[in-house]
């Protein structure tokens, strides 16, 4: 097998459990996300963008449909003579085998799938974040620092540190000090979960936790990473100036849906020098009746709008019938709304059928309050004709 | 000795019946449209090619050893179809079969007719171990399951069946090949593009057939200096054979001129059409582009339209299909028009009865009309 430069480890065995309903049938990497595709898509597809053709992807919870959604991995052009992408659930080796215990023990269970490639380097991604990034000019960072480590960091707003891995650094972006999820931060930059390791080191550390620590929660953050600083490895920060977004909840996946539209989208799609790829279901066009009603919003293929969608995404297959109205949310996949029927601020998931004059999101029985509740609808469900769901419920 | 019964009951059985698609045909009736490229890949439907439906309706019908004859102009067309996967044709056994124009080649190269490409081609038609075949044409926009057409076939013992259909409204500005049945759909007639005497029944240039008499007739056809397929092969055997033609009744759209081509294009955004086409016997496949969904923006007014993937709209759209990336700026307006992909509509113009090619640029305040029965052309890549 010839040697790859640098491989990536992407972490898609997340249960995604803040975002209830959306993950109740998948791992959270397999999530739809703006209209056509899901998560993992973002990962994929940067490292085909990036140059990066072989990637393994470690799976735990709910695999099936990102199993199947991966495929031959030909989606995102990664399916290669060498390499590309290589799904890695974990398994049963001579000495018996377990589930990954975190992050990091995901990583040494498969040690032996990143020796074929005996790689220089490895990037290690999460299968859950939605961002545009050139991990090529990561790697370039990375050895004109003549780093050991190099973790991807963006700034976040000083009153959002105490949620994030902070990382203290010098002037020359060296870290000098990691503080996770810090009551009183000293910077502002924030570990996006990208890390560049020098391959040798963390081969090396991997098997010296697993062997010394048998209570080891097996994560970077907490095991790996620590014992790293403590031996003066040489860390770097790479900042990351464009957009990016952990939708580890269910406002913040509403948010960033929201984010797709307008004049000037803050998360632009339609870029084709960056081409976010997914797998692409045949679909007819798009059709919009004599009576549709469209306003800043984003649809896909193989739907039919007879009604009123305004501030909304729509995902494939989705049906809006006539005096339907649809604002300021997001329709999953195959969805259709009937007559009459109103939704707001809402996120409806995939084959849900809204019967007629049924009102979702529109009511709040808090009329106190003005912050935003989303409501949401699970997979699969009916909502009864003229129901009432009201603002901030979850069904499903 | 019992005969082998080529389909059970409940379906035929497709594994017997291979299919050739024939791009050997006159295009130069669509003008600038098929100035670059051969009919086959002529832009349809919002995200189509005029190919995608006929190769889709053969692999949906259980058929899976497809041969492209070539004659012109098939960059555009393998750029396309490229070894099959999208419509599932990329097989170890079978699949897809480019057929390229070898007579091309030889020492006298005035080219004779559709039956020479077939006779370049014949090896494959021999080596291929179905022993059916259905010979079909790309400009026929229609949903067909010829599993239907072929049972018949075979119950009724033809030697040739063709697949037609009986129009309410015959149009006068677009050219068919007309049939006349006898009552029990026995082809008593056929004429090609006739300007008189024609017949409601119009062919949609489906031929099924035992592959040995496809070789047969090709043979005799050449050896006497007959070179055209319809009007020497099928034509000239309709009294010798038994020809029967199988109605169909569903949504069908014969490509023959420039208004046909327009008019079937806005048809689709009529929904018993739109369902007849893309909702009934299987999807239509096509080249996935990985395009990100359609923007609508503030202020956009969007009616009666199909869109693809890709596109970014702003201004005034009614009654017109749109392609995969087109831009419509602010102000703009567009009327029962076609825009192909990666056309630009500049702030404030006005477009009416047009029929855009790929990458046109419409700069601001232009102002294109043609007229409902005879729309302006813009040729590809063309700035206005």
């Amino acid at each position: 097998m010839p040697k790859e430069e640098m491989l990536a480890m992407l972490l898609a065995g997340g249960k995604g459990t803040r975002l209830g309903v959306l993950t109740k049938n998948i791992a959270k990497p397999a999530v739809p996300f703006g209209a056509e595709y899901r998560l993992i898509d973002f990962p994929l597809s940067n490292c085909t963008n990036s140059g990066i053709t072989t990637v393994g992807v470690l799976t735990q919870y709910k695999p099936l449909v990102l199993n199947s959604y991966i495929g031959s991995g030909s989606s995102w052009d990664l399916d290669r003579h060498n390499g590309g992408v290589t799904v890695l659930p974990p398994y049963v080796k001579e000495g018996g085998g377990s589930w990954y215990k975190g992050t990091a023990d995901a990583i040494y269970q498969n040690i032996e799938f990143i020796d074929i490639y005996d790689p220089e380097y490895v990037l290690i991604l999460s299968g859950d974040h939605i961002y545009k990034m050139d991990y090529a000019e990561m790697l370039n960072y990375h050895k004109t620092k003549n780093a050991d480590v190099s973790i991807g960091v963006l700034e976040v707003p000083w009153e959002e540190t105490h949620r994030f891995g902070i990382m203290n650094t010098n002037e020359d972006q060296k870290i000098i000090e990691f503080q996770e999820k810090p009551e009183n931060a000293k910077n502002n930059l924030a570990s996006m979960g990208i890390y560049i390791f020098n391959w040798e080191y963390l081969r090396k550390y991997l098997i010296e936790e697993a062997e010394e620590n048998d209570d080891s929660a097996g994560d970077f953050g907490h095991n790996i990473i620590p014992k790293m600083m403590a031996d003066n490895l040489n860390f770097y920060a790479y900042t990351f100036k464009g957009y990016w977004k952990d939708v580890g909840t269910i406002e913040s996946y509403w948010q960033a849906h929201m984010d797709l539209l307008g004049e000037k989208p803050i998360l632009d799609l339609q870029d084709r020098n960056w081409i976010i790829y997914s797998v692409n279901p045949n679909r007819p066009p798009q059709y919009l009746s004599e009576d549709a009603e469209v306003d800043n919003s984003m649809i896909n293929k193989g739907t039919q709008i007879m009604g009123t969608v305004k501030n909304s995404v729509l995902f494939f297959g989705v049906k809006v019938a006539q005096d339907a109205v649809v604002e300021d949310s997001v329709i999953l996949p195959n969805t259709r709304i009937r007559s009459g029927a109103k939704i707001k601020n809402s996120i409806v998931g995939r084959n849900v059928i809204v019967e007629k004059n049924s009102k979702i999101g529109l009511e709040t029985d808090d009329k106190k309050s003005n912050e935003l509740k989303i409501t949401v609808i699970g997979d699969d469900e009916v909502i009864p004709e003229a129901s009432n769901i009201k603002a901030g419920m979850v069904v499903g | 000795m019992m005969m082998t019964p080529i389909y059970k009951k409940g379906g035929a059985n497709m594994n017997n019946v291979m299919a050739i698609i024939n791009n050997a045909l006159d295009e130069s009736f669509l003008d600038k449209l098929t100035g670059h490229r051969s009919l086959a890949s002529v832009p349809f439907g919002a995200r189509y090619r005029l190919i995608d439906f006929p190769l889709s309706n053969m692999v949906n019908s259980g058929i899976t050893n497809v041969g492209l004859l070539l004659q012109t102009k098939y960059r555009s067309l393998m750029d396309h179809i490229g070894f099959g996967k999208a419509w599932d044709l990329d097989r170890k056994r079978n699949g897809l079969f480019i057929l390229p124009p070898a007579h091309i080649y030889q020492a006298n190269r005035a080219y004779k007719g559709d039956l020479q490409n077939f006779a370049s081609n014949i090896d494959y038609i021999k080596r291929s171990n179905q022993e059916y075949v259905i010979i079909g044409s790309p400009n026929v926009v229609a949903n067909i399951d010829y599993r239907d057409a072929f049972k018949y076939h075979i119950e009724n013992d033809n030697d040739i069946t063709i697949i037609y259909r009986q129009l309410e409204v015959f149009r006068r500005d677009t050219t068919y090949t007309v049939i006349n049945t006898d009552d029990n759909d026995r082809i008593i007639d056929m004429k090609v593009n006739p300007k008189k005497n024609f017949y409601k029944k119009i062919s949609l240039q489906r031929y099924i057939m035992k592959k040995e008499l496809l070789l047969d007739i090709i043979d005799e056809c050449i050896s006497k200096g007959e070179w055209d397929f319809v009007k020497n092969a099928i034509i000239g055997n309709l009294n010798n054979l038994k020809v029967y033609g199988y109605p169909f009744r569903s949504y069908a759209a014969v490509i023959n001129s420039i208004n046909g081509y327009y008019k079937s294009n806005l048809e689709l955004l009529k929904p018993n059409v739109w369902q007849d086409l893309f909702l009934k016997n299987g999807p239509i496949y096509t080249k996935p582009k990985d395009e990100a969904p359609t923007g609508y923006k503030n202020g956009v007014n969007a009616r009666n339209i199909l869109a693809a993937n890709g596109c970014s709209i702003k201004g005034e759209v009614k009654n017109s299909v749109l392609f995969r990336g087109v831009k419509v700026h602010p102000g703009a307006v567009i009327k029962n028009s076609i825009i192909m992909q990666k056309s630009e509509i500049g702030e404030n113009a006005y477009l009416e009865n047009v029929i855009l090619d790929k990458g046109v640029q419409i700069t601001a305040d232009k102002s294109l009309k043609g007229d409902t029965n005879l729309p302006m052309i813009i040729a590809k890549n063309t700035i206005v």
